[in-house]
């Protein structure tokens, strides 16, 4: 007799055997984003489903350790997926792990553990944390070092290009999304040059947080196999938007939309509104783990739709967070809009922060203060000061002071990633410091 | 203790036997073991495997029920299983006909529990017992055998809920489900994932059921879905 999860591994072992499976790549993440993959044989499937794959974790970003260095990947059969790509006959598939150590303790440097864990404390208070992110991303010719990117083509927001050969690799990819279990609601031309927008459709944090890693490598897969370079970086163009990643949020009760209250004008509920507090108080100290390249802080300047200042309104896309109308008032439909994550960012980590800084307003009962509805960019910094908005960090170093001193983040990352995270970070933004770029040779070389 | 024609060890799930039950069984001279888990049963299980299971619904139904599922799941129809049930729980029976062979009611009368059982496991072992391999509906063709599924002869890659979910509308093709029938069906009560769970996979199942055959699967407006075309011709 056995239990319900060797129906998961069954069905997993015998989709192998049935479908010709050669291979079965093993997936997780590292601490700063990166899909990290390694490959066995369907005949070490068994075992792997059973007891995990070792294997030497140190030269993992953020895993590395001390003590030891051999870690445990024990799939996920729940994400076990025929990858929709290779040829026909030799079938590959992918299942997300988690990383235990040998002992079989979630390992403390996973990302996917955090998110894990920080969803079963939301559970505890009775909530499930769902998730919808509007991805955005350029396609460029391949680069080559030392040049500017190249669009593909100058085509604006909604603009149906001619031989739009960006419309082509974006129907190709949603066809791959679905083909993974990823629907896709919206996508669309975005506004700046080359720039689309792809909008997923919710799901639970955990399987939307592997859905973006997975979302990812697709884009980038379908665009070389066209011979085009598809990018995340947070803004590659100087002078139009970046990239950003909106994430839509809301928590369900059961089948009830926690957030959804019909006798409130706004259709708020107070836990909506203690959550909105919670992202609004703590959104400086998770903004190096939302936007975590030096890159990502010239998204976040006046003037390209990106946030600056932390905010709330309902039809103000300056501010953090925006509350959108639902259609036909559907309380089901009914979510928070926080805007500053781009792309780049480690989704696991970030969906993590999102939702223990909400249930941190949920818990303490944090009071939403006033909707900002003005135009935030054309306020000096005076009249902001009045109202008591603060700006989102405004550099990586920035963040990084902000996020060093906070005890939510600590505790939410565990020791060992929120430590490991500052140390990497530091040195990157050191690297930054410390390079002459050819914007301050222009200025300054002739002219001093 | 004596033995009257059942050699075989029952199982029984229940949080704690009631001494009603334990009397009955063992004056019927049936040999038994009390199980709390799957583990347990799994641990327990005699040489020659369980003769069957008796599950007592009364006490905790969600426990019970995901139990029942569990056994089902992992002995297939071979192993006898006989539910107990309260008179306010006969609605839980509808549409777990899969998950059962026989019921009792409870408070039960001793006679009749012996009744229903020495016939369950009489029928037990019939190798005759109908199993059904295949589900079509039009194009669409699943082998619960080899959990394979195509539509129009096209080979489906599904996830295992995907694939459980899929399973359980064609099975029950014109019915119209609500969400959370569909939750405490496919997913079982140990899951918590919500209703919005079953609106999830029903999204990921159209998309890979490709445009042409999405409809197979209708929403129903503030009801939920139904699979194929209603009963009713609407």
């Amino acid at each position: 007799m056995s239990g319900l999860l060797d129906q998961h591994r069954d069905y997993v072992l015998r989709t192998v055997e049935e479908r010709g499976v050669r291979l079965v790549r093993l997936w997780f993440t590292d601490v700063l984003g990166n899909l990290k993959s390694f490959a066995i044989s369907p005949a070490e499937l068994e075992n792997a489903l059973e007891d995990g794959m070792t294997f030497d974790g140190s030269s993992i970003d953020g895993f590395s350790r001390v003590q030891e260095s051999d870690v445990l990947a024990v799939p996920d059969p729940d994400t076990f997926e025929l990858l929709p790509w290779g040829e026909p006959g030799a079938a590959e598939a992918r299942v997300f792990c988690d990383i235990r150590s040998l002992d079989g303790a979630p390992f403390e440097g996973d990302p996917r553990q955090v998110l894990r864990r920080t969803m079963r404390a939301a559970h505890d208070q009775g909530f499930t944390f769902y998730i919808a992110p509007d991805i955005e991303f350029f396609y460029f010719e391949p680069p080559v070092a030392g040049s500017r990117p190249q669009p593909l083509d100058h085509g604006g927001y909604f603009d149906l290009t001619t031989r739009d050969a960006a419309g082509d690799l974006r129907k190709q990819t949603i066809r791959k999304l679905e083909q993974m279990s990823i629907p896709v609601e919206y996508s669309f031309h975005e506004d700046s040059p080359s720039q689309q927008e792809i909008d997923l459709r919710h799901t639970d944090a955990l399987t939307m947080a592997d859905s973006v890693m997975t979302f990812r490598l697709i884009v980038k897969e379908v665009a070389a196999s066209q011979g085009v370079h598809a990018t995340f970086m947070p803004k590659p163009l100087e002078g139009v938007q970046g990239s950003g990643m909106h994430l839509h949020m809301s928590l369900f009760r059961g089948d009830d939309n926690a957030f959804y209250d019909a006798g409130d004008p706004h259709v708020l509920s107070p836990v909506a509104k203690a959550f909105m507090a919670g992202l609004l108080v703590h959104a400086a100290e998770i903004t190096a783990i939302t936007n975590q390249t030096v890159n990502s802080y010239k998204r976040l300047v006046p003037g390209f739709e990106a946030p600056v200042h932390i905010s709330w309104a309902r039809n103000n896309r300056s501010g953090l967070i925006r509350v959108p109308i639902a259609k036909k008032g559907n309380p089901l439909a009914t979510r928070i809009e926080y805007r500053s994550p781009d792309p780049a960012c480690n989704p696991y980590l970030a969906f993590s922060l999102l939702l223990a800084a909400g249930m941190r307003g949920i818990e303490q009962g944090y009071e939403l203060p006033e909707e900002a509805d003005a135009n935030l960019f054309e306020m000096d910094d005076a009249a902001l000061a009045k109202l008591g908005i603060n700006q989102l960090p405004q550099s990586l170093s920035d963040a990084l002071h902000t996020m060093e001193r906070s005890e939510l983040v600590h505790e939410v990352l565990g020791e060992h990633i929120f430590e490991w995270f500052l140390r990497n970070k530091r040195h990157e933004w050191r690297e930054y410091k410390t390079h002459v770029s050819q914007h301050e040779l222009d200025r300054y070389l002739r002219s001093v | 203790m004596t033995v009257v024609g059942a050699p075989g060890m029952l199982a029984v799930f229940a949080e704690s036997v009631a001494p009603e039950l334990a009397r009955a069984l063992d004056l019927a001279g049936f040999l038994w073991k009390h199980v709390c888990s799957v583990d347990e049963a799994a641990d327990h299980e005699p040489a020659d495997g369980w003769q069957g299971v008796i599950v007592d619904c009364t006490a905790d139904p969600e426990g019970a029920w995901a139990f029942t599922r569990a056994v089902r799941k992992a002995e297939g129809a071979h192993l006898a299983v006989l539910v107990l049930v309260g008179g306010a729980q006969l609605g839980d029976l509808e549409l777990r006909d899969e998950l059962f062979d026989d019921f009792c009611l409870s408070p039960f009368h001793p006679t009749e529990l012996e009744a229903r059982l020495r016939h369950l496991l009489w029928n037990v072992g019939d190798p005759v017992k109908p199993g059904v391999e295949l589900v079509e509906y039009g194009q669409l063709v699943l082998n619960l055998e080899t959990y394979q599924a195509t539509i129009a002869g096209r080979p489906l890659d599904m996830t295992y809920m995907e694939y459980e979910l899929l399973k359980f509308l064609a099975q029950n093709p014109g019915k119209v489900f609500t969400r959370e029938i569909l939750l405490s069906r496919v997913w079982g009560y140990e899951y918590y994932g919500g209703a919005r769970t079953v609106d999830v996979h029903i999204r990921r199942l159209r998309a890979k059921l490709g445009e042409e055959h999405a409809g197979l699967i209708a929403t129903v407006r503030s009801v939920g879905y139904r699979f194929g075309q209603s009963r009713w011709g609407s």
